[in-house]
């Protein structure tokens, strides 16, 4: 069970474990993060699953496409490290992955 | 007034929101949800698009996990209110037992309409509904060659693509003259007609069925209202809901398509809310006209003001209504309702698949649907939700950009 660790906005950290093939989105509502409403419940229409990947694993990923891209432009302040959560499907590599909350979803 | 314990009757999309959001505003009593499928409260549109296709697993559905109910103190019970007694305010399950509430919501959603022809009860014809509808429905579609659709509405149009990826052989009746007629504008259902053509679905517009035929109790075939005799191992049919209303009607609430709520989604009696699929709200983006709307978007921003509402935060209801629905590989967003419009302007280009369709009424912007551009979608979620500035003519100019206009135009 890969543990992701996110930080809020004003700094507190937040542990989730979660599950090989489960969304990092899932992993974070599962465990009652504040601050990730995803509203669509993971079908990339909402973009209220907003996160930052911290810089130390932005390379290990592939940067947002297409869709997930598109939607984006509108999360509120996108940053060059913005992800969709729901996008992200957790693999055991993400085991200590660190990602920050935006201020706000909306 | 604090209130010491809230019932919830139907534990799906509006009713678990309820009651999440309720915690999460700091509520104290207690609160009931009382649900009649069995399991974790899920959600339902993976059921005819990712679930269906093995994309994701049951665990994927879930709102929550069991513990969080427990840990939130949300009392899920399996279990189904069978009446409303509001004169000692309670209501009476199946089981036998009754509750008292201080404040009720109704949140029992809608049932499909069913198919009125001979041969419906056959084991092969489904509605899709619910978790269990999908879990007996995904072996068949795998195995099924010949798959009629009845009805091009949303669903029937999302399973449609969905057989047609898996192999089958699709055809669709539709007793209308186009896709998607009663929600999207005439482009728009155009641009999916094709697409459908192209994944290999057929498409008999303007028709209906008589019967469906069945050799030892298994579908062979579909009898169409021209007499055509399709064959057919397989019968999906998405022709509307019903909204789940009849406790209400019982208990001599107001009806009216649905349980009749104010702007602050209380019915006609005080104690007792009621959102989601079943209630029928004056909706501010439809000229206040009392509108019933089956979204994820209705159901979670509703339960949201419920929650508000039941924690002293008031205000009258007004979100924007959106929704989206995933076909093959096409994405279409909706924001906005457009009835009644009178105009559009295009945005894109069909043939591309990546097309918004502007629709006015009045000169004034109503709503946008996208096909596989969720910027334009975005930005429309934005423009909808202020002061009308945009006109037909402005959108309509050479090179117009919906999300650029957004930029420029922020309050
Ligand atoms: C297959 C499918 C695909 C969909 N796709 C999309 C989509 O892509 N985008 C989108 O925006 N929306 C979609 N929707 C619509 C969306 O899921 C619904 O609008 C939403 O679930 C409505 O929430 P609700 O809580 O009002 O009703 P529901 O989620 O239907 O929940 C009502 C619950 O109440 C229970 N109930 C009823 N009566 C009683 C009783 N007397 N006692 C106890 N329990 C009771 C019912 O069994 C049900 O579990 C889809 C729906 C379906 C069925
Ligand atoms: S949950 Fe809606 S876009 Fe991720």
């Amino acid at each position: 069970m890969p543990t992701l660790t996110f930080i809020e906005h004003n700094g507190t950290e937040h542990k989730v474990k979660g599950d090989v093939g489960q969304s990092v989105m899932q992993a974070a509502t599962f465990a009652s993060l504040p601050g990730i409403t995803a509203d669509c419940g993971g079908a990339c229409s909402c973009a209220t699953c907003h996160t930052y990947i911290d810089d130390a694993w932005v390379s290990k990923l592939q940067a947002a496409e297409g869709m997930e891209n598109d939607m984006l432009e509108y999360a509120f302040e996108r940053r060059d490290n913005s992800r969709l959560s729901c996008q992200l499907i957790i693999s055991e590599e993400m085991d200590g992955m660190v990602l920050h909350l935006p201020s706000s979803q909306f | 007034m604090t209130l010491a314990s809230v019932v919830i009757v139907g534990a799906g999309q509006a009713g678990f929101q309820v009651a999440a959001s309720l915690r999460q505003e700091g509520f104290e009593g207690s609160i009931s949800l009382i649900g009649d499928e069995p399991g974790l409260p899920y959600q339902r549109p993976p059921l005819s698009k990712a679930y269906l296709l093995g994309k994701i697993q049951e665990t994927n559905l879930l709102f929550r996990p069991s513990d969080f109910f427990t840990a939130n103190r949300i009392d899920l019970q399996h279990d189904q209110v069978t009446a409303i007694d509001r004169q000692n305010h309670r209501v009476v399950l199946a089981s036998g037992a009754a509750l008292k509430y201080d404040h009720l919501v109704l949140a029992t959603g809608a049932h499909n309409r069913p198919l009125p022809v001979p041969g419906a009860d056959l084991p092969q014809v489904f509605g899709i509904k619910t978790k269990a509808d999908a879990d007996a429905l995904a072996p068949l579609v795998r195995s099924a060659r010949n798959v009629v659709v009845v009805g091009a509405g949303f669903i029937g149009l999302e399973f449609a693509a969905v057989a047609a990826a898996l192999g089958a052989k699709v055809h669709v009746l539709e007793l209308g003259e186009r896709p998607m007629a009663r929600a999207v504008s005439r482009e728009m259902s155009e641009l999916f007609r094709q697409a459908h053509e192209n994944w290999g679905v057929r498409f008999d517009f303007r028709q209906g069925l008589s019967s469906i035929d069945s050799d030892n109790g298994k579908v062979v075939a579909v009898q169409t209202n021209d007499g055509r005799s399709l064959p057919a191992d397989l019968v999906v049919f998405g022709i509307g809901v019903i909204p789940n209303a009849q406790l209400a009607t019982e208990a001599g609430l107001e009806i009216e398509n649905g349980i009749k709520v104010d702007a602050n989604l209380l019915t006609s009696d005080p104690k007792i809310s009621a959102l989601g699929d079943v209630a029928s709200f004056p909706c501010l983006h439809n000229g206040e006209q009392h509108t019933r709307l089956e979204s994820v978007q209705n159901a979670v921003d509703q339960a949201r003001a419920v929650a508000a509402r039941l924690m002293c935060k008031s205000a009258p209801y007004s979100a924007l209504p959106w929704f989206w629905t995933d076909q093959g590989d096409l994405k279409l967003q909706i924001a906005g309702l457009s009835s009644g419009y009178d105009s559009t302007v295009i945005l894109g280009d069909a043939a591309e698949q990546k097309m918004s369709v502007l629709c006015f009424r009045n000169d004034r912007l109503v709503a946008v649907e996208s096909c596989n551009r969720m910027g334009d979608h975005m930005a429309a979620r934005k423009i909808l939700t202020r002061a009308p500035k945009l006109t037909a003519a402005e959108a309509a100019a050479v090179g117009f950009d919906l999300k650029a206009w957004e930029a420029e135009n922020r309050d």
